[in-house]
């Protein structure tokens, strides 16, 4: 393993930040810690980096325990939230400032900055201020800063927090291609769940720091561990239910469940997908509340009587009008028992 | 449509700019009246004759070699004491703004004690420390008041906090996070310092260095007392000419050679600060701050704590111990009573004296000082306006002497006959301060986004509306240090008062003074009395703004 963190557990005023967490990111692997903000995840990329000293446990790259060893020898790339270029140096000044700590010769230097801001696709941008840069712009100097001096290990902090959703949406593609033919190991962390399951071979999900979920992002996206995942990951079709044998009593009335599911007291997670609309005399009655395009499909809210809403996903040509009475039934492919 | 646009742009450009013309009004005629007059009046009466002007003056006195001595002697002890106050008080501005521990609030106030000190006091406790029949001789028979070192030293102990202050209050601000990125990128936390926090601080460092500089270029009380008749500054032998030997024409040219090397070294200061400011992202500094780790920062933290107690705290304990060297506090009851030889008045009034006339001072340099940083805040201003930067340092760098002698023979008749009033004290002590307000203010007010002005404006702020709603809670500490400074530079003004304030209605360091002239043991006493009066004053204005700094700080 690249890296371990063992029992790591970082406090602030006596409260823990980062509680007991494990975690490991093998070579060549991107991994994703996702989670809101305040769940931890930042001061995980500070603690590894050695800008927060850890309270309990350890930190190991390389299988070599890093306590006592400085920010600075460890080898790591961090690209900050903010992107913190400096801005008294220009592009090629900040690019090359790695370099320069890490005594290359001048020469070399210019060659490799270019080399980098042409893989970051700024080719020919050394001379220019920072101040003069756009967003995705600093977004790739930062990322070309980071990655000169070659790091063991690149950590990104909410790495395109600040941009435009067409070039977050370019920039993740772009970011995981360049990652996968470099072969970089990446440690990221993100409270944007597409941005986590485009980029992350592997997702962390944390919570109030600890690590709810850690799996690839299909395995997190198909079977959350729990009502918290769920609910972070936009499921709302989250009810506590009684599960006996391939039937859950909910709010809801009778859902169908997969074969095989755990029994008893449970949480029940049913897709938008599995909620399927029929017609008013039959299954669940329910008002619909709103409609929201979706590109591909339709959001529809749906309020039954005496009960938690759901929210339906279907066709346009399918999809009710607001105000509209709908009947419902559950679609057991689309149902999860969680815990 | 473009032109439309472009004809916009022009106007609002031009009413900018007539915006900064009005900002600076106040300022340029407060200057007018109360600087170039005087300076103009005393100036006059030096060099002319006659309706003519006699200038081959300048170089005869240059050509003078004890004259000349004295120049050479200026600049070399300000040279060495601003090094040396560099090398002492950056460690400490560091701990100031980026390590936490208890008691760093009232430490603060106390490394700003010196600094309001009066320089004969100042003088005085490092005779008390460093000279014959002073601690170190008691203790080891080491005496320095016969060498340099004890101006040097003298000059370290006032002006640490000037580095302190104005290269901390820049420090707080700065995001660590900086600093983080190049230590990710393997630098040391040294090699990190040096490439990314040093460059960011130019600014705060030159405005500091050159303060430095000018007090000690300027430095008066101190080698009056410490030089003895081996050294002599510049403003030692104005006033040498001025009051002993009556030569007013050879101490208005010494004023003029001061003012055309002062003048210089402004000129130099201007265009560097230019070149080295950039937009700083400037952060809350509460959050900068951490509590010390590892072993070197706890030894800079106790190296920096063992220095404050040496040089600043010790002096002022044996000025305490002096002042108490007496049965019975006689040498504080004796300040109470009349006996009519000193003063007209008895001389503990002096306290009274001394607040009314800092707070009006202070009230005068914030409002006058506020105004002109604030019209100088734009970088890309004309030349008329960095002309401007640079002639409200002048009243720091011409002597303190030349101003009160200034106000003296030029504001005691037609048309502007002000000698009567009270007013004229807190005037002279005002224009002393202004230098003061606007070196703090305008390096926190340049480093503010430029966007986030544009940003209010976009959303309907009146310029008076965008600095009061994004540049003044950003500078709210600034201001307040500026303040802070204004008032302690009232307090223990000492120069310029000293010929203007009234027999009947002196201020502490003129009473001070006026004690260490008279021989006598009660006389000595009573002075180290009111300048631990003056001390404890100092302390208890500050720590109040102290408190004013964090409440306010809590609040943004």
């Amino acid at each position: 393993m690249l890296l371990e963190l063992e029992r790591a557990t970082v406090r602030f005023g006596g409260r823990p930040v980062l509680d007991a967490v494990d975690l490991s990111v093998a070579e060549h692997e991107v991994v994703c810690v996702l989670g809101p903000s305040g769940s931890g995840k930042s001061t995980l990329l500070r603690a590894v980096a050695g800008l927060q000293p850890l309270d309990a446990g350890r930190v190991l790259l390389d299988g070599r325990d890093q306590a006592g060893v400085p920010a600075h020898k460890r080898e790591l790339g961090l690209m900050f939230q903010d992107h913190q270029l400096f801005p008294q140096r220009d592009v090629g000044g900040n690019v090359a400032f790695g370099l320069r700590m890490h005594g290359m010769p001048r020469i070399r230097q210019g060659e490799r900055v270019a080399e980098l801001l042409e893989l970051v696709g700024l080719p020919g941008a050394a001379g220019r201020a920072v101040a003069a840069l756009s967003g995705g712009e600093q977004q790739r100097v930062a990322l070309a800063r980071a990655l000169a001096p070659r790091p063991r290990l690149l950590m990104l902090d909410e790495p395109l927090g600040q941009l435009d959703r067409s070039l977050r949406e370019r920039l993740v593609v772009e970011l995981r291609e360049l990652f996968g033919r470099l072969g970089t190991t990446v440690l990221a962390v993100t409270h944007d769940q597409g941005e986590a399951f485009a980029l992350a071979d592997r997702v962390v999900v944390m919570r109030d720091g600890r690590i709810a979920q850690s799996g690839t992002p299909l395995e997190v996206w198909q079977r959350p561990a729990d009502a918290f995942v769920a609910r972070f990951l936009g499921f709302d079709n989250v009810v506590e239910a009684t599960v006996t044998e391939e039937a859950a009593v909910t709010p809801w009335g009778k859902v169908p469940v997969p074969s095989g599911s755990a029994q008893g007291a449970r949480t029940l997670l049913v897709r938008p997908a599995g909620v399927r609309l029929v017609g008013a005399d039959e299954g669940l009655r329910c008002t619909v509340t709103a409609r929201t395009f979706r590109g591909t499909h339709v959001a529809v809210h749906l309020q039954p009587e005496g009960a938690p809403r759901l929210e339906a996903a279907c066709t346009l040509r399918d999809a009710p009008e607001v105000g509209g009475v709908v009947g419902v039934s559950f679609d057991a492919a689309e149902t999860v028992v969680l815990d | 449509m473009d032109l439309a646009r472009t004809e916009v742009t022009g106007r609002a450009a031009r009413a900018g700019n007539a915006a900064r013309l009005g900002l600076m009004a106040v300022p340029v005629a407060f200057f007018a009246v109360f600087f170039a007059y005087p300076v103009a009046a005393i100036v006059a009466r030096g060099l002319g004759s006659d309706g003519g002007w006699r200038f081959g003056r300048l170089w005869d006195v240059a050509a003078q070699s004890d004259i000349r001595h004295v120049l050479w002697f200026t600049t070399w002890q300000a040279l060495a004491s601003t090094a040396l106050t560099l090398l002492v008080a950056l460690p400490a501005a560091y701990v100031f703004a980026r390590l936490e521990f208890p008691g760093k609030q009232v430490l603060r106030a106390v490394v700003t004690v010196p600094f309001v000190l009066p320089t004969v006091v100042v003088g005085t406790a490092f005779l008390a420390l460093v000279g014959r029949g002073g601690l170190l001789d008691d203790l080891w028979g080491v005496r320095l008041d016969t060498t340099v070192w004890a101006i040097l030293l003298a000059h370290v102990f006032f002006n640490y906090a000037v580095v302190v202050r104005t290269v901390g209050g820049l420090w707080s601000q700065l995001d660590p996070r900086q600093e983080e990125a190049a230590r990710m990128l393997g630098a040391s936390r040294l090699t990190a310092w040096r490439t990314v926090t040093l460059p960011a601080l130019g600014p705060a460092v030159a405005a500091a260095t050159l303060m430095v500089f000018l007090f000690t270029f300027t430095s008066f009380g101190v080698v009056q007392i410490l030089g003895g008749p081996t050294f002599s500054t510049l403003e030692v032998e104005i006033y040498r000419q001025t009051s002993e030997i009556f030569d007013l024409s050879t101490a208005a040219v010494l004023t003029i050679v001061q003012f055309l090397a002062v003048g210089a070294i402004l000129a130099v200061h201007a265009r560097t600060v230019r070149r080295r400011e950039s937009a700083l992202r400037l952060v809350d500094a509460s959050v900068t701050a951490r509590r010390p780790r590892g072993a070197g920062q706890w030894a800079l933290l106790a190296g920096v704590l063992g220095t404050i107690a040496v040089l600043l705290v010790l002096p002022l304990a044996v000025l305490a111990q002096r002042s108490l060297d007496a049965p019975g506090f006689a040498y504080y009851r004796a300040l109470t009573s009349d006996d009519g030889n000193v003063f007209l008045v008895p001389p503990i009034d002096a306290i009274g004296n001394s607040l009314e006339y800092a707070v009006t001072a202070t009230a005068i340099a914030v409002a006058v000082g506020g105004l002109a940083a604030a019209s100088l805040t734009r970088r890309d201003a004309g030349r008329l306006v960095r002309g401007f930067d640079a002639l409200l340092m002048l009243p720091l760098g011409v002597s303190a002497v030349t101003v009160g002698f200034g106000f003296l023979i030029a504001l005691d008749e037609p048309p502007l006959d002000l000698r009567g009033t009270w007013i004229l004290v807190p005037l002279a002590q005002a224009l002393v301060g202004i230098p003061f307000v606007v070196r703090t203010m305008l390096p926190v007010l340049r480093a503010v986004d430029q966007r986030l002005r544009e940003a209010a404006a976009v959303l309907g702020a009146s310029p008076w509306r965008v600095w009061r709603e994004v540049d003044l809670p950003m500078v709210w500490r600034a201001l307040l240090v500026a303040a802070g400074f204004a008032f302690a530079v009232s307090l223990g003004e000492f120069g310029a008062t000293v010929f203007i304030a009234r027999p009947d209605n002196p201020t502490l360091p003129v009473a001070v003074a006026r004690l260490l002239g008279r021989a006598g043991e009660l006389n000595y006493g009573q002075a180290m009395a009111l300048s631990t009066i003056l001390m404890v004053v100092c302390v208890v204005a500050l720590l109040v703004l102290e408190r004013l700094r964090t409440d306010r700080t809590g609040e943004l």
